[in-house]
């Protein structure tokens, strides 16, 4: 029995007078790709946002392999192996790829590397070769900051499977991104997702993309969950394409 | 290491030892120069490599000063008679007493830096930026002031060190070499560390703290390590002018806020901060064109020290090192990728 | 310092009212002072470190006018005009260049100013505290418990007068609006046609003057030294700090409080403690902000 390494239940968000996350339950099974689909603006990055740790919730628990999180800041969440990459790419943009992979080693307390380990060793090996899995071995020298959107976007993912996390929360992957190199991402994905045993849960506006890639799909519209299920289900379903093609 | 920096550590070890034999005259002139490399060295770890801009690290070499002062004097006198005293009475310190307390004495103030960097952290590492700095700054002045009304050691008229058994040049020369070995412990330390973990995390910290903590990086675990390797050296170094000196006193010795204090910054502004050599290099800068001033510009000196710091920061933020850097790439081992720049900005930074 | 405690509460309560006046006429200078440093920090992101130094800048001033032959009370607009004519000077050689950069960019330039600004004055001046004595009568009251100097009142008098000014010229006034406007949103002022330039330039010597008009009132109701404007500067960032930077009567509010504390602490601990006391005021603020920013979820400033 796979159980939920996420589980989210009636977990709302308000800020001021505006509802962006209300209800709100769901769950995330442990090695799966779960995707979370809905309309601009009805609070898919909230509700991220409030798994991570950015803003605390108003009512509701959030719990991570069973432990409740949502009073944890982003810090310690992360160090428990839960991640995230962001809709607008963050990354060390000063430093080089190598320097930016490096640094996203894992700081869990089990971490193997200590605060002075060499950069030199294993760390660096490692490095290189997510850097090559992602395509960017030829760029590691090269200032992170100078890179494309595109590369960026995938120098982050490979900084986040860096950090070995367990779950990976990814905002909008595929957006800003080359059409002609989605393949490539996607193929990425799953592969981090079947070799790694990565949990995935995915942000995506591509229905191309998330109906291949998801096992398990959220709907969200106007803050509300408004329905759930194989990809082929919520292709089907009216709400959903009411809530895309009906337009808030 | 290579063949480069080899030929330039081995040029700075000669000129380092033998520097008081060549130039007698200035021995006690170089000390201070080792002081300040010490001081901008260690203020780049935390103000250049990660960003937050202390202006306050100087508490920890008046705090050093009056631990080793207080370790010296207390393991053979009471402390409390001594400072009262005010110097009148001259206790006599036998050769050994006087050496085992001045070496028990600086490490005694490198750990107790240590911890009173520890006991500060804790306020004012949760501040950003500007806060950061003024509130290292308030500490800074606070403890200037408030050593000042403590009578046990010296309150304001403070405390004459034990005297050096020897004759002055021996005296100048065993300070120097004291100053300068503790110049070169820091520099090795903090060379090694930038090459390492650390390094990465303290610079990830500075380009983007929240990513950094949305990547599980303990950031206040670094930040306390960073500083508590920087009170070390500065309580240490402390404990050493202090007996150099021979006599300390809270504002003006031990906790100069509006002169060392600010010093180490202007000089790791100066030579570039974020780099290895630029604090050193903006240590040896500023500390001719000190001595320089005082001899030519006297009256005038500190107007012209401020002077400089403002236009180094106005209009020349980089400094040198970050300007022959942006220049001259290839001489530091910087690679370049020229296809994806016009200008072939360097990636990395090895030196 | 018990029996000072004992004073207080026990023998002569009398002296609780001597403090509060005092700490109310202290209060008023470093509460104009805290209110310059607001406006400039609120509407150029500037923390001027050198604020205090500015103050004492106004205080000799008005010394040196005193020794001309000015009465204080005349020289207040003079200085008035004369720094504001100095915080322009610094406006167009430092701070527009370092408006851009960095934060700690800003602090440290203002810093190296404030180090400048000591130097010189110690050099024209000298280390010797000054102080201005406008030969204005005292009233005695109470038996000759409390001292009451007249020049004191009249200077509380102008800073009121000061103050309603300033206020009123905010609101009222198309420059006022437009250093409002900026404040708010830089971007959306230039947009609408506002020189942001001469806004920042008429702000930052606007808070000379004000900082000229705090000295004038320090030079005849304390003593001026050319380091002590650090301590200046450390008060008016605390209150800030405290009081948040959009809100007048909290600065005010603060300021008259930090007044009062320092006069109590200097009463009961030693005079030594006075400038303790605002560091500890200024931690603390800090460290409660802090507090409330690590404990719980925030969202990230």
């Amino acid at each position: 029995m796979v159980e939920n390494i996420i589980e989210v239940n009636h977990v709302s968000k308000s800020f001021g007078g505006v509802h962006a996350n209300i209800d709100i339950s769901m769950a995330v099974k442990k090695g799966s790709i779960t995707g979370i689909i809905g309309p601009n603006g009805c609070g898919k990055s909230t509700l991220f946002n409030s798994i991570v740790g950015y803003h605390p919730i108003d009512t509701g628990s959030i719990t991570f392999e069973g432990r409740e999180i949502s009073k944890l800041l982003v810090g310690p969440i992360a160090r428990l192996g839960l991640l995230r990459t962001f809709q607008q790419t963050r990354i060390y943009s000063k430093m080089n790829c190598v320097d930016n992979m490096q640094i996203s080693v894992s700081h869990r307390s089990d971490a193997r590397h200590g605060f002075f380990a060499s950069r030199k060793g294993e760390i660096l090996d490692r490095a290189n070769h997510l850097l090559e899995f992602v395509g960017l071995y030829s760029k590691r020298n090269l200032i992170s900051g100078d890179l494309s959107f595109g590369q960026q976007k995938l120098l982050e993912f490979a900084m986040a499977l860096m950090n070995e996390p367990k779950v990976l929360l990814l905002d909008e992957p595929t957006a800003g991104i080359n059409p002609t190199l989605i393949n490539g991402l996607i193929d990425r994905l799953q592969r981090a997702n079947q070799e790694l045993g990565i949990t995935l849960c995915v942000i995506e506006h591509n229905m191309r993309v998330i109906m291949n890639l998801a096992e398990h799909i959220y709907c969200l519209s106007n803050g509300r969950m408004l329905a759930d299920g194989k990809p082929q289900d919520l292709q089907n379903d009216q709400r959903v394409i009411d809530a895309y093609l009906g337009g808030h | 290491m290579t063949g480069r920096s080899y030929l330039l550590y081995a040029v700075i070890l000669v000129l380092g030892v033998f520097g008081p034999i060549m130039f007698p005259n200035y021995t006690q002139q170089m000390a201070l120069l080792w002081v300040m490399v010490l001081m901008a060295s260690t203020w780049d770890l935390l103000g250049g490599q990660m960003g937050y801009n202390s202006l306050g690290n100087i508490t920890f070499f008046g705090c050093g000063m009056y631990i080793s002062a207080v370790v010296q004097i207390s393991m053979f006198y009471n402390v409390a008679d001594y400072t009262s005293a005010f110097g009148a009475i001259k206790p006599e310190f036998t050769d050994e007493q006087y050496f085992t307390g001045l070496f028990l004495g600086i490490l005694a103030a490198g750990i107790g830096s240590v911890f009173i960097s520890y006991l500060f952290g804790l306020i004012v590492f949760g501040l950003r930026g500007p806060y950061f700095a003024i509130g290292t700054l308030g500490i800074a002045i606070a403890a200037g002031q408030l050593t000042g009304t403590i009578d046990y050691i010296g309150g304001g008229s403070g405390i004459s060190m034990p005297f050096f058994p020897g004759d002055i040049e021996v005296r100048a020369g065993f300070f120097y070499l004291l100053c300068f070995i503790l110049a070169a412990l820091t520099h090795i330390v903090l060379r090694w560390i930038y090459s390492t973990q650390f390094g990465l995390a303290i610079n990830a910290i500075r380009d983007d703290e929240d990513k950094a903590e949305a990547m599980g990086i303990p950031t206040l675990k670094y930040k306390q390590i960073g500083w508590a390797i920087t009170a070390f050296f500065m309580g240490c170094i402390g404990a050493v002018f202090g007996n150099m000196v021979g006599f300390i006193e809270p504002v003006e010795v031990a906790f100069p806020v509006p002169t060392f204090g600010i010093f180490m910054v202007a000089m790791a502004l100066l030579g570039g901060k974020g780099t290895l050599w630029g604090p050193v290099l903006g240590a040896v800068l500023f500390h001719i064109i000190k001595e320089a001033t005082w001899t030519y510009l006297l009256g005038w000196q500190w107007v012209a020290l401020g002077l400089i710091l403002i236009i180094n920061i106005v209009y020349f933020q980089e400094g040198i090192m970050g300007w022959l850097q942006r220049k001259y790439p290839e001489f530091f081992g910087i690679t370049v990728d020229v296809s994806t720049r016009e200008d072939g900005k360097e990636a990395k930074a090895d030196g | 310092m018990l029996f000072n405690l004992q004073i207080l509460f026990d023998l002569a309560p009398i002296t609780n009212v001597q403090l509060i006046l005092d700490g109310i006429f202290i209060g008023a200078v470093i509460s104009l002072s805290a209110y310059g440093l607001a406006l400039v920090w609120g509407v150029m992101n500037v923390k001027n470190l050198a604020q205090g130094d500015f103050v004492i800048l106004g205080g000799y001033m008005a010394f040196a006018l005193f020794n001309a032959g000015v009465h204080p009370v005349l020289a207040l607009p003079i200085v008035m005009v004369l720094m504001a004519m100095f915080g322009w000077m610094v406006y167009i050689l430092i701070i527009r260049r370092v408006i851009q950069q960095d934060m700690f960019t800003s602090l440290l330039a203002t810093f190296g100013l404030s180090l400048l600004l000591q130097q010189v004055l110690n050099l024209i001046f000298g280390p010797e505290v000054q102080t201005i004595d406008s030969k204005m009568p005292n009233y005695q009251l109470f038996d000759n418990a409390i001292t009451l100097p007249m020049v004191k009142i009249l200077s509380l008098v102008m800073v009121a007068v000061l103050a309603v000014a300033v206020v009123i010229f905010m609101k009222k006034s198309r420059m006022g609006q437009a250093i409002r406007a900026t404040a708010q949103d830089e971007r959306a002022a230039r947009v609408l046609g506002i020189n942001t330039d001469n806004v920042y330039a008429f702000t930052f010597s606007l808070n000379a003057a004000i900082c000229g008009a705090a000295g004038v009132m320090v030079s005849i109701i304390w003593v001026l030294q050319p380091f002590y404007g650090i301590t200046y500067s450390l008060r008016s960032f605390a209150i800030v700090t405290a009081a948040g930077l959009g809100n007048l009567p909290g600065v005010i509010t603060t300021g008259f409080g930090l007044g009062l504390l320092e006069q109590y602490t200097g009463f009961v601990l030693g005079a030594e403690y006075q400038v303790a006391s605002a560091v500890v005021m200024l931690l603390l603020v800090l460290i409660y902000r802090q507090i409330q920013l690590s404990r719980k979820r925030q969202v990230v400033q």
